[in-house]
């Protein structure tokens, strides 16, 4: 057994110039992550330096079998926590041959929004709070939770401590740790209300980068619950009755809304989203239903509701905003399985270019 | 390799080939390893097995040392929640490694996941007060003790924190140097069936008599829980005195102290959040209930080992007995504020003086206070205050212990009465 972790921590730096690039894309439900390695010459800085590659498409839901090629474009480089060393994560996206986004490819249009001079020069940050459930492998029950029976009501777990309290802190210290290490900016984790379930925070970050960190987060979770021997659920709701649901709740500014008089901006912002409450919602995850139900600190998935301090609502502004007269809104509405991409420019859409 | 060992089988602990792991609870299944590293200042955690990889490459994630590539640091900010004895905690990256709590940003967190806010006005604010450093994470990180108030900055009902501070700052208090001595009991229970730890279950174990300070495979159970805090403690900061086995089985005690002040109290809570998370490691149930098991069994208690300038100067003893002179007059007030089930276990037996009565004496272990031979023979020292439970807050008894003793005055007859009463001339 010792011999296989020898190979497996091998540091190669002594031995050749070649490192190892996992290039990671999204696969045909929208939501399962694919990745495979290639071997580099040297080491890269930049995505530009990185070949473009290709996989078989008809394996993921994303191609016909008799033209099958699927191309991915390297956008976003990342110290890979597995591997060490010089290797690294590419975070890329999928193109028809032709070189047309394919349908599930959601950065493509994201990217044309983020490039738009006047969300450019507002300077959209993003501070994404990703909710997950930690699931036991084999019969999908919560982790920590008693096989064909329920833990005792929540109250003990939010921030909780004890065996009886907390179940998978290991893989949320491993995730921490492995995200500083990738140079992914986690801001911070906690343990959730519902047991079992754990939260982290990537941001603030700007822009189009914001989602890119999201997703190889997401990526390198996966990648410890699979060495964990435990199964990652993005579901928003895991289990049904009174039990939390799992959410994405979105921060969002803009360089108005920092500054002075920003409490006025961040004001028009949120009566537009409003106005588009249900252009949004389509677009923030599949069976986010079973979740915005208005209760377990939701608003119901019908009612567009802001408050201040008020985790009942559909946007809530903290109190800090509220009294410096500036600084950010949280949109609570996003589901744990929401494309970052789609839902990071979309709001940027709607408060920066759309116009009621 | 060292083991978490239960004497039941079914909480045997040993893991040596996946396919055992199948029967076993996932989060019970332990290693402690004990690997000599290069890195000798890393603190090695335990993490989980899994059954399907032969390597455990969580825990070098977990082990990670961050400084080579990062200045970042990852602080735990650690509260107490509306229980009053329920702790919390949740994490931040900080941009570089501070040395003093006035560095670190205030905080907040929804309040009414913890039953201290309602959910329309639900943030609850952090204030950061102590710093220790991480044994989990290692490198730089921190631990991090915070009180808690509203966003308008008063401290909330569950915050013992800013009265006390208040106390300690009082000239008088400050002036007298307070040190605190806290020996902090708790019980380890087995998961899932709150037994204690090395129980069998559905049963007992022989009755007291071999556990205390004991070793042995049939008189000490969870050694390694103690251990290992012990440890932790050290590293992280923390001012701890000593570890000993307790009369009841599977019943531990460490000790704080001295400390000055309000830091008693920063420490103990750190140390129980310490414990916890280790417990929580080696999946078993930490319990700070001052009488687990009725019957003939000892309960758990924080005795409160308290001196102040006076005390530890010459004619101190003298001192001593004019502060037991004012315990025994605000005896009500303290035993109320002394932990919740507390009645439970002050009967009068298992080394404890009943709950409704005050009483001292030198050497006695069934007294309320006990002042030891050497402050007798010395002619001063300090007292040990064996009333507060397992779970009291120590920023209360700690506090009233400063409060009574240094700023509150009976009236004259009152006190001649209670030094007739407990024959002390003072």
């Amino acid at each position: 057994m010792s011999a296989l972790a020898d190979l497996i921590n091998l540091d190669l730096s002594d031995s050749t110039e070649q490192i190892i690039a996992e290039y990671i894309w999204i696969g045909g439900s929208g939501l399962d992550m694919r990745s495979k390695a290639r071997t580099l010459p040297g080491p890269v800085k930049d995505p530009s330096e990185l070949p473009k590659w290709n996989y078989d498409g008809s394996s993921t839901g994303q191609a016909p079998g008799d033209d099958s090629e699927v191309i991915i474009y390297p956008q976003a480089i990342f110290k890979d926590p597995f591997r060490r060393g010089n290797n690294i994560l590419v975070m890329c996206d999928a193109y028809t041959p032709a070189g047309e986004p394919i349908p599930t490819n959601k950065r493509h249009a994201a990217a044309k929004i983020f490039s738009d001079p006047s969300v450019v020069a507002e300077e959209t940050w993003y501070g994404i709070e990703q909710e997950y459930t930690l699931l036991q492998k084999d019969i999908k029950w919560p982790v920590g939770w008693p096989v064909g029976g329920f833990p005792g009501p929540q109250g003990p777990y939010y921030c909780g401590v004890g065996a009886d309290k907390a179940f998978g802190r290991d893989i949320v210290d491993s995730h921490y740790k492995a995200c500083l290490y990738a140079g992914i900016n986690v801001s911070g984790t906690n343990g959730e209300v519902m047991p079992g379930q754990w939260e982290f925070q990537v941001g603030p970050t700007v822009g189009i980068a914001a989602a890119d960190q999201v997703w190889v987060a997401r990526y390198i979770l996966e990648r410890i619950t699979e060495l964990a021997g435990v199964v990652l659920s993005l579901d928003p709701k895991p289990i049904p009755g009174d039990w939390n649901g799992a959410g994405a709740h979105t921060n969002y500014s803009t360089k108005s809304m920092r500054e002075d008089g920003g409490f006025e901006v961040i004001k028009k912002a949120i009566e537009k989203l409003g106005l588009r409450h249900k252009e949004h919602i389509s677009a923030y995850g599949e069976g986010n239903e079973r979740r915005l139900t208005g209760k377990h600190e939701t608003a119901d998935i019908n009612t567009f509701l802001w408050g201040v301090a008020n985790r009942g609502a559909s946007i809530r502004v903290g109190r800090d905003t509220e009294k410096a007269g500036k600084g950010y809104f949280e949109d609570r509405r996003p589901a744990s399985n929401m494309d970052p991409y789609t839902v990071t420019s979309m709001i940027a859409e709607s408060t920066i270019l759309w116009k009621p | 390799m060292a083991q978490i060992l239960a004497a039941s089988p079914t909480c045997q602990m040993r893991v040596t080939k996946p396919s055992s792991i199948a029967s076993s609870k996932l989060w019970s299944s332990v290693m402690v390893k004990q690997k000599k590293q290069s890195r000798s200042t890393s603190f090695r955690v335990m993490a989980l097995q899994s059954d399907n990889s032969t390597i455990n490459r969580v825990e070098s994630l977990l082990n990670l040392d961050t400084k080579p590539f990062t200045d970042r640091i990852i602080a735990e900010y650690i509260w107490i929640g509306g229980s009053g004895i329920d702790l919390r905690s949740k994490s931040r990256t900080l941009e570089k490694p501070v040395e003093d709590p006035s560095e670190l940003p205030k905080w907040n967190y929804d309040g009414s996941s913890t039953g201290q806010a309602p959910g329309e006005d639900s943030e609850v604010i952090l204030y950061p007060q102590a710093i220790f450093r991480d044994p989990f994470r290692g490198g730089n990180n921190i631990l991090v003790i915070c009180d808690t108030y509203t966003p308008a900055g008063e401290p909330i009902p569950t915050n013992k924190r800013a009265k006390a501070a208040e106390i300690f700052s009082n000239k008088k208090v400050n002036d007298e140097v307070p040190w605190f001595g806290i020996e902090q009991e708790y019980t380890l229970l087995q998961p899932n069936v709150n037994w204690p730890l090395g129980w069998p279950v559905g049963a007992y174990p022989g009755p007291q008599g071999p556990y205390y300070c004991g070793v042995g495979a049939e008189k000490s159970w969870g050694r390694d829980i103690s251990d290992a805090h012990y440890k932790a403690c050290l590293y992280a900061g923390i001012n701890i005195s000593g570890t000993n086995g307790e009369v009841m089985p599977g019943q531990w005690e460490f000790q704080v102290g001295p400390s000055v002040g309000i830091e008693a109290g920063d420490h103990v809570w750190c140390a129980r959040y310490l414990l916890e998370r280790i417990t929580e490691q080696a999946g078993v149930v930490l319990t700070l209930d001052p009488k687990p098991i009725d019957g003939d069994w000892n309960g758990a208690g924080c005795h409160t080992n308290y001196s102040t300038k006076s005390m530890r100067e010459e004619g101190g003893f003298e001192v001593i007995k004019k502060a037991i002179l004012n315990l025994s007059l605000r005896h009500m007030e303290h035993i109320s504020a002394y932990g919740e089930g507390n009645e439970r276990r002050l009967t009068g037996k298992h080394e404890t003086a009943s709950i409704d009565q005050f009483s001292w004496g030198v050497a006695n272990r069934g007294c309320s206070i006990r002042v030891g031979r050497d402050t007798e023979k010395k002619g001063k020292g300090y007292l040990e205050d064996r009333r507060p439970a397992s779970n009291m807050d120590p920023y209360i008894v700690t506090s009233l212990l400063a409060e009574t003793t240094l700023l509150w005055e009976p009236t004259l007859e009152a006190e001649a009465l209670a030094a007739q009463k407990l024959s002390l001339n003072v």
